[in-house]
């Protein structure tokens, strides 16, 4: 059997599904629109949780609230199924393939073999779509991939049932009603909301101020815990920034297109201005990678360097508190 | 970013024959996307990352050698795995896969134990309990 389904790349796995799904139910929404409506963006600094054996930052809110989000705010319902046992959730998958519902997984990625071996982390968060089951193969439409795939029935279990932290116990879950038209006008003023409210809280783990706090954090790493374990930390973080997923400068780019995008709908300019500004703070961002980049290529650099690196952050936090004001104002 | 800055470096997406996915602005600055081969700034991180799971798994490697660790913790390593993941695998508390790394706790292991550990690594009990010289 095998479903009618549309698959487009798209930058972020979960944006990807959703948007995928919803065309697939007679909707077009973008992913820059499933983003921003989700209120995706974010930065954050877990300092209790180690990946890799360092401290995780991340540029996106915790998976699976974009697509809640986006749900509730254009009125859309969604079905989430878990599993304790592979058997039936492999069973619960296929009679969602007979009714020609195509449906979301959230699967780890680290055996997912079509990835390259470097990509293979331990990491749970991943999504796709199943559309359909051919010759003892389901049939993948993964949104990062330019073109869809298949994986054998052992190798989907293996994914849907990875194990660590966020492990998705088979986790399943599909759109089930829909309103007659969407209304996006609102659904984009909350999402934007919401943003300016996360990215400006006064909590020093979330928005601008966990910002600064790395930063703070970046000066004190080469004397406190040594040059390597120091780009070590500053690896992840720029391999947390430019992941594939998130199209670029932390899903800034992703944030702007939205906003150029709302402007439009809103038929507000001044959403277009700031799309401009969050498009440089996202050029910052690069440069930031780049200069943090030749400190770890080398393994050895001054402190100087690391001080230098870190004044870009605190000048990219100045500036995107500055720009979120902006943008509460704007709506 | 502008559309013609997207950047085309080699990366290991290519064997796969993946290209990720970027936004960026075109000439009359209307954002649009384009794909992408590869940055050097991200791959020379990630290829950080894995010589330093390499260099840990090395390390184990010769721990086990010289009889100061299990070849547990070698296995979990070469899995890039750490305690936590493994013990969420092998369905046990932490602290019990740990003292499974002690030579002399590794060498009692019950049948079943060892068979967890194997099936989870991908390999033959025989293969967990004499790692490669």
């Amino acid at each position: 059997m095998e479903i009618n389904f549309t698959h487009k790349q798209s930058a972020h796995c979960e944006n990807g599904v959703v948007s995928n799904l919803m065309r697939f139910n007679g909707f077009e929404v973008s992913e820059p629109m499933v983003f921003g409506i989700g209120s995706g963006l974010l930065f954050s600094y877990l300092p209790f949780l180690k990946v890799n054996h360092a401290p995780v930052v991340t540029y996106r809110v915790m998976p699976g609230f974009i697509f809640n989000r986006f749900a509730k705010r254009v009125g859309v319902k969604i079905k989430r199924e878990k599993f304790k046992n592979p058997k039936q959730a492999q069973q619960r998958l296929e009679e969602n393939l007979k009714n020609n519902n195509p449906v979301g997984l959230q699967v780890g990625v680290y055996n997912l073999l079509y990835f390259p071996d470097e990509y293979r982390f331990h990491f749970n968060a991943h999504n796709m779509v199943v559309y359909g089951k051919k010759d003892d193969r389901y049939l993948i439409s993964d949104p990062v991939m330019e073109e869809v795939t298949s994986l054998s029935e052992k190798e989907l279990e293996k994914v849907r049932f990875a194990k660590g932290a966020f492990a998705p116990k088979g986790h399943m879950y599909f759109p089930t009603a829909f309103p007659k038209k969407l209304d996006l006008e609102k659904a984009i003023v909350k999402g934007i909301k919401h943003t300016c409210k996360d990215m400006t809280a006064p909590v020093p783990i979330v928005g601008v101020r966990a910002i600064k706090k790395i930063a703070k954090l970046i000066r004190k790493w080469p004397i406190k815990k040594g040059i390597k374990t120091a780009n070590h930390y500053l690896g992840q973080i720029v391999r947390m920034q430019e992941e594939i997923g998130t199209g670029g400068g932390g899903f800034r780019y992703i944030y702007g297109a939205f906003l150029q995008e709302a402007s439009t709908i809103l038929n507000n300019p001044k959403l277009a201005e700031l799309s401009v500004e969050i498009t440089k703070i996202g050029d910052l961002w690069r440069d930031f990678a780049v200069d943090a980049s030749r400190i770890y290529k080398n393994r050895s650099a001054k402190e100087d360097a690391y001080n230098k690196i870190a004044s870009q952050l605190e000048d990219i936090a100045h500036q995107e508190e500055i720009f979120f004001k902006k943008l509460r104002k704007a709506i | 970013m502008k559309k013609s800055e997207v950047p085309q470096d080699s990366s290991s997406l290519e064997s796969a024959n993946i290209r990720e996915m970027y936004y960026a602005v075109d000439e009359n600055g209307e954002y649009t996307t384009e794909l992408s081969t590869g940055w050097d700034p991200k791959k020379i991180a990630l290829d950080n990352a894995i010589q330093d799971i390499k260099e840990r798994t090395e390390a184990a490697r010769q721990k086990v050698l010289k009889n100061e660790t299990s070849p547990v913790e070698y296995y979990m390593e070469l899995n890039k795995m750490d305690i936590g993941i493994l013990a969420s695998y092998v369905g046990m508390w932490a602290w019990r896969v740990k003292r499974h790394f002690k030579p002399s706790v590794f060498k009692k292991l019950s049948a079943k134990t060892y068979q967890k550990y194997a099936d989870v690594f991908d390999i033959t009990v025989e293969q967990l309990k004499h790692i490669e010289k």
